[in-house]
């Protein structure tokens, strides 16, 4: 059945260049990077600490060398990370010399919206997804670079990697535009914005292996250690620090647990594991039955939750 | 063969048919079979399943990958979806496009990167419209190699007659759109046959199964060609590092290549080929790279670097295929923002050619193009600019057009070959210019463009200013749409496709009026925000001013001095702006003149002023 016709139009393997995937995932991003760079007024990069934007931090870094990435970083802190989050935070920006924005929602901190009492929807809706509003809006950024993937949720799977926003920062997920090539349509309307996605095509593996080979530093809460955590609705949550509430009853355990994904403490979920290092959680993820949202308490509320959130304007 | 373990290469392809053929079942089916299904996705999968058609296995894979409410609502797929998995040599990217005709512009985004298309037909069914139409989008989009899977063959007894009679079929049909590797598999995405497994229901099939097909197909690219970087942007420190980022696209470069910069034609050698980790020997096609040249030369974003030697076609105009993607048709003559490679330009079409009848691949005459017509244009850009054929080479090839008021995507395109007309006039320098011609006249040329409803009093008040301003002495012209339809413009009628183009053209004739020196006048419904812009685009440096000229339809039907709404209520005439025919008010005009409950000398004495406190008289 098959009519291996000579084609014309592809002068075979002349010039091949040997790029396994990740190279090819590398160079696209850096592409996506630089158009975002360069075609947006008053770009920013949203950096949550995570493993996804310690790459994407890296990939910027590659863009642009030997001058630094054309955009700030921006953190939107709803004062519950982990504290070895802000701590990696804080001294990646020194090391690496760049300039960092942190924004706080204080209307919901004065307001008293944390993640236990409020709950987690409330608490993302307020401290989240209005407060990355409230900065976008009040620095006129035109263009937010993100980390997020495609692999990571259903709704994402369907997004444009150039993704665009009404001046309310509604996202219209049936009224996309078509994105053609590597061709992207960049032009907004005055108070528009741009969400950009350069890891749309990575996949969580993509990404440990991606840290592995770059040597990327990560926050350590993705390696495997004993500490005090409490099982609840079926995850393993960290005592963090003592704002967190101990039911009657509830003691803290020490546990050999690591974080697949980060996020608020009291909504982040452990997995018990003895991954200590990137050879260890490659390891464990080509075998692992579960997928890294399992532990984001924020997405289990509902079927198509992330689509709403995302309508809203989270990121 | 394919190196192992981290010399994975990657391949993207897209699925596509018509709509039920069970799409993505059969992508629910590679992700499961290719064990990518976590345990929390199976069971939320599970409990999803419930009251619907599933597998051995309990599962709807097609819930898996209808990620939008508005898709599981319905049970249909509206937008592309990407999804992930790998086999032992490959990792691969599918776009899991929609099947409906309205969605046909998502299946454009994913078929524009695909290597590969995985096309389905139901055994039951055979192909059909849909089918089709997706494989000729396929081969526009230059996508080489073609699976046509035909699925669920549980349902026709695996039975081989029903695989042959529709894989002969389609290897006929496929041939003659140019895909220059077309295979058909029976399979059944249900039920896992010859998905990543075997079937041991045919074992009268003895073709590579779907896996092995995938595993072997060939990766492209224009890895071969000429070298071609489009320039994203230029990286500089200070002071003494100045380098041009890109993607390489095209062919390879070495340090001391001489290369050529497009569309100046400037040339040098290259000096350093930067990346973050030390400079490179040499770039090739798919590496993101900044090259230094040797020479201070002009580059910026949206040029060329290329082989010296066989460097990309510049000129303005050029022939294509083009995909129209929104529900505003294209009419020639309307000016769109153009994106090719990473230069941007403003073009139009100049003529549209045929539309294919994508079921018959007839080609059929049109004025215009709807929502998701195929056809050939030839396109303008209002500059030069560097690009090779879409054959030749995707990124140099595909372009996109952007409607520059609401900023849609609306139009996809791939370049077919280069229009050498035009390109050979010069623009001729004379002596006497504009502005001699101004003095002489001892007056300011302008245009003034007059826009309304028919019956709004564009001409009486055009009248009335001519009067006053040739007492004044002053030279003034007026263009009237009734009266250039006489003459030049008597080939054209009243379709939206015809007014843009009679816009266009008397907008060109008030520029050289103006450019002689005159003050002109037009008088013209121009019922489009998009071609007024256009006419203030085409004056250029001369003044131009948009008067809206405002009068609701009920006042301007009572008044009818030529009786014309009387015959388009009728049904006398058709394509009557106000009545059948739409009329965009500006949406901020230089001057409003409201002529309802106002006598047209007031309003003309109202718009002089206006030409004094813009300084014109």
């Amino acid at each position: 059945m098959a009519c291996g016709l000579p084609a014309k139009f592809l002068q075979a393997d002349a010039g091949r260049t040997n790029m396994n995937h990740l190279d090819t995932l590398e160079a696209e991003s850096i592409h996506i990077l630089r158009e975002a760079g360069a075609c947006f007024e008053n770009p920013v990069l949203l950096y949550s600490i995570g493993k996804d934007s310690s790459v994407l931090l890296h990939l910027a870094r590659k863009a642009f060398a030997p001058a630094k990435p054309p955009f700030p970083l921006l953190h939107v802190d709803t004062t519950w990370k982990f504290r070895e989050m802000i701590a990696f935070r804080d001294e990646t920006a020194r090391r690496l010399d760049l300039p960092l924005l942190v924004h706080v929602n204080e209307e919901g901190l004065r307001a008293g919206i944390d993640p236990i009492r409020s709950g987690s929807a409330v608490h993302t809706d307020v401290m989240k997804t209005q407060a990355l509003r409230q900065i976008l809006s009040a620095k006129r950024f035109d263009a937010a670079i993100g980390g997020a993937r495609r692999d990571e949720e259903k709704s994402r799977a369907k997004e444009r990697i150039f993704s665009h926003r009404t001046s309310s920062h509604r996202w219209d997920p049936k009224s996309q535009r078509p994105e053609l090539w590597r061709l992207y349509n960049t032009r907004l309307a005055p108070g528009e914005s741009m969400r950009v996605f350069p890891l749309s095509d990575w996949t969580e593996l993509d990404v440990w292996t991606y840290v592995a080979r770059e040597g990327i530093p990560v926050v350590p809460l993705y390696f495997a250690k004993e500490r005090p955590v409490v099982r609840r609705q079926g995850a393993w949550i960290m005592v963090d620090d003592d704002r967190l509430p101990l039911e009657p009853g509830e003691v803290p355990e020490m546990r050999s647990v690591r974080f697949r994904t980060l996020g608020c403490y009291p909504l982040s979920g452990a997995v018990e594991s003895s991954a200590a290092t990137l050879d260890d959680i490659i390891a464990e993820m080509r075998t692992s039955r579960s997928s890294e949202r399992e532990g984001r308490l924020i997405d289990s509320d509902q079927t198509a939750s992330m689509e709403k959130k995302k309508q809203e304007g989270y990121f | 063969m394919h190196p192992s373990k981290d010399g994975k290469d990657l391949l993207r392809f897209i699925t596509c048919g018509s709509v039920d053929d069970g799409k993505s079942t059969l992508i629910g089916r590679l992700l499961f079979d290719s064990q990518l299904l976590s345990d929390d996705q199976l069971s939320e999968l599970r409990r999803d399943s419930r009251n619907r058609i599933t597998g051995p296995e309990g599962v709807d894979f097609s819930l898996l990958v209808d990620g939008l409410m508005a898709e599981r609502e319905q049970g249909i797929t509206i937008d592309v979806a990407y999804r992930f998995f790998e086999t032992a040599g490959r990792r691969y990217i599918v776009a899991d496009t929609p099947g409906h005709e309205q969605y046909t512009r998502n299946m454009v985004t994913g078929a524009s990167r695909a290597e590969l298309a995985l096309l389905l037909a139901d055994a039951r069914k055979g192909l059909l419209r849909q089918t089709k139409r997706h494989a000729q989008i396929a081969a526009l989009m230059g996508i080489p190699r073609v699976i046509l899977a035909v699925n669920k063959m549980d349902l026709v007894e695996f039975d081989a007659e029903v695989f042959k009679a529709i894989s002969t079929e389609f290897s006929a049909f496929a041939l003659t759109l140019g895909f220059t590797d077309v295979r058909s598999i029976p399979v059944s995405g249900l039920q896992g046959d010859n998905v990543l497994h075997r079937s041991a229901n045919m074992p009268w099939f003895d073709g590579p199964i779907l896996g092995e097909a995938l595993e072997e197909a060939e990766t492209h690219g224009a890895i071969g060609g000429p070298f071609r970087m489009p320039v994203q942007c230029v990286v500089r420190t200070d002071p003494d590092f100045r380098g041009y980022a890109g993607l390489v696209v095209g062919g390879s470069v070495a340090v001391g290549d001489e290369v050529s910069i497009s569309p100046s034609r400037a040339r040098s050698r290259v000096r350093r080929i930067v990346a973050f980790n030390g400079d490179l020997q040499q770039a090739s096609t798919g590496q993101s790279v900044i090259i230094c040249l040797a020479d201070d030369v002009d580059v910026s974003r949206g040029d060329i670097v290329a082989a010296v030697d066989a460097g990309p076609i510049i000129a303005d105009q050029f022939a294509a295929e083009l995909i129209w993607m929104d529900e505003e048709p294209l009419y020639p003559g309307r000016s769109y923002a153009l994106r090719l490679g990473t230069n941007a330009a403003n073009a139009s079409a100049t003529e549209i050619g045929n539309i294919i009848d994508v079921e018959t691949q007839a080609q059929i005459p049109a004025k215009q193009m709807r929502l998701n017509d195929i056809g050939h244009v030839k396109i303008a850009a209002d500059r030069l600019i560097a690009f090779d054929t879409y054959r030749e080479n995707r990124d140099m090839g595909g372009f996109i057009l952007v409607d520059r008021l609401s900023n849609r995507t609306v139009g996809a395109g791939t370049i077919v070959h280069a229009l050498r007309r035009g390109q050979n006039i010069q623009v001729q320098k004379f002596d006497i210019d504009r502005a001699i011609r101004a003095d002489l006249k001892g007056q300011k040329p302008a245009v003034v463009w007059l826009t309304g409803l028919s019956g709004a009093g564009k001409s009486t008040i055009a009248n009335i200013v001519e009067q006053r301003l040739t007492l004044q002495g002053r030279h003034c012209y007026i263009l009237d749409g009734d009266n250039i339809r006489h003459g030049v413009n008597k080939d054209l009628g009243f379709t939206a496709a015809d007014r843009v183009e009679n816009i266009r053209r008397v907008a060109e004739i008030a520029r050289l009026l103006a450019d002689a020196g005159l003050i002109v006048v037009v008088s013209l419904i121009s019922p489009f925000i998009r071609e007024r812009a256009m006419a203030r685009e085409i004056a250029g440096d001369i003044d131009f001013l948009e008067v809206f000229v405002d009068a609701p339809l009920a006042v301007c039907e009572a008044r009818d001095p030529k009786h014309l709404y009387a015959k388009a209520r009728a049904g006398a005439i058709v394509n009557f702006t106000g009545i059948d025919a739409p009329y965009e008010s500006p949406p901020s005009p230089d001057l409003t003149l409201q002529t309802a409950n106002a006598t047209a000398e007031s309003l003309a004495e109202l718009l002089i002023a206006g030409l004094q406190q813009r300084e014109i008289l």
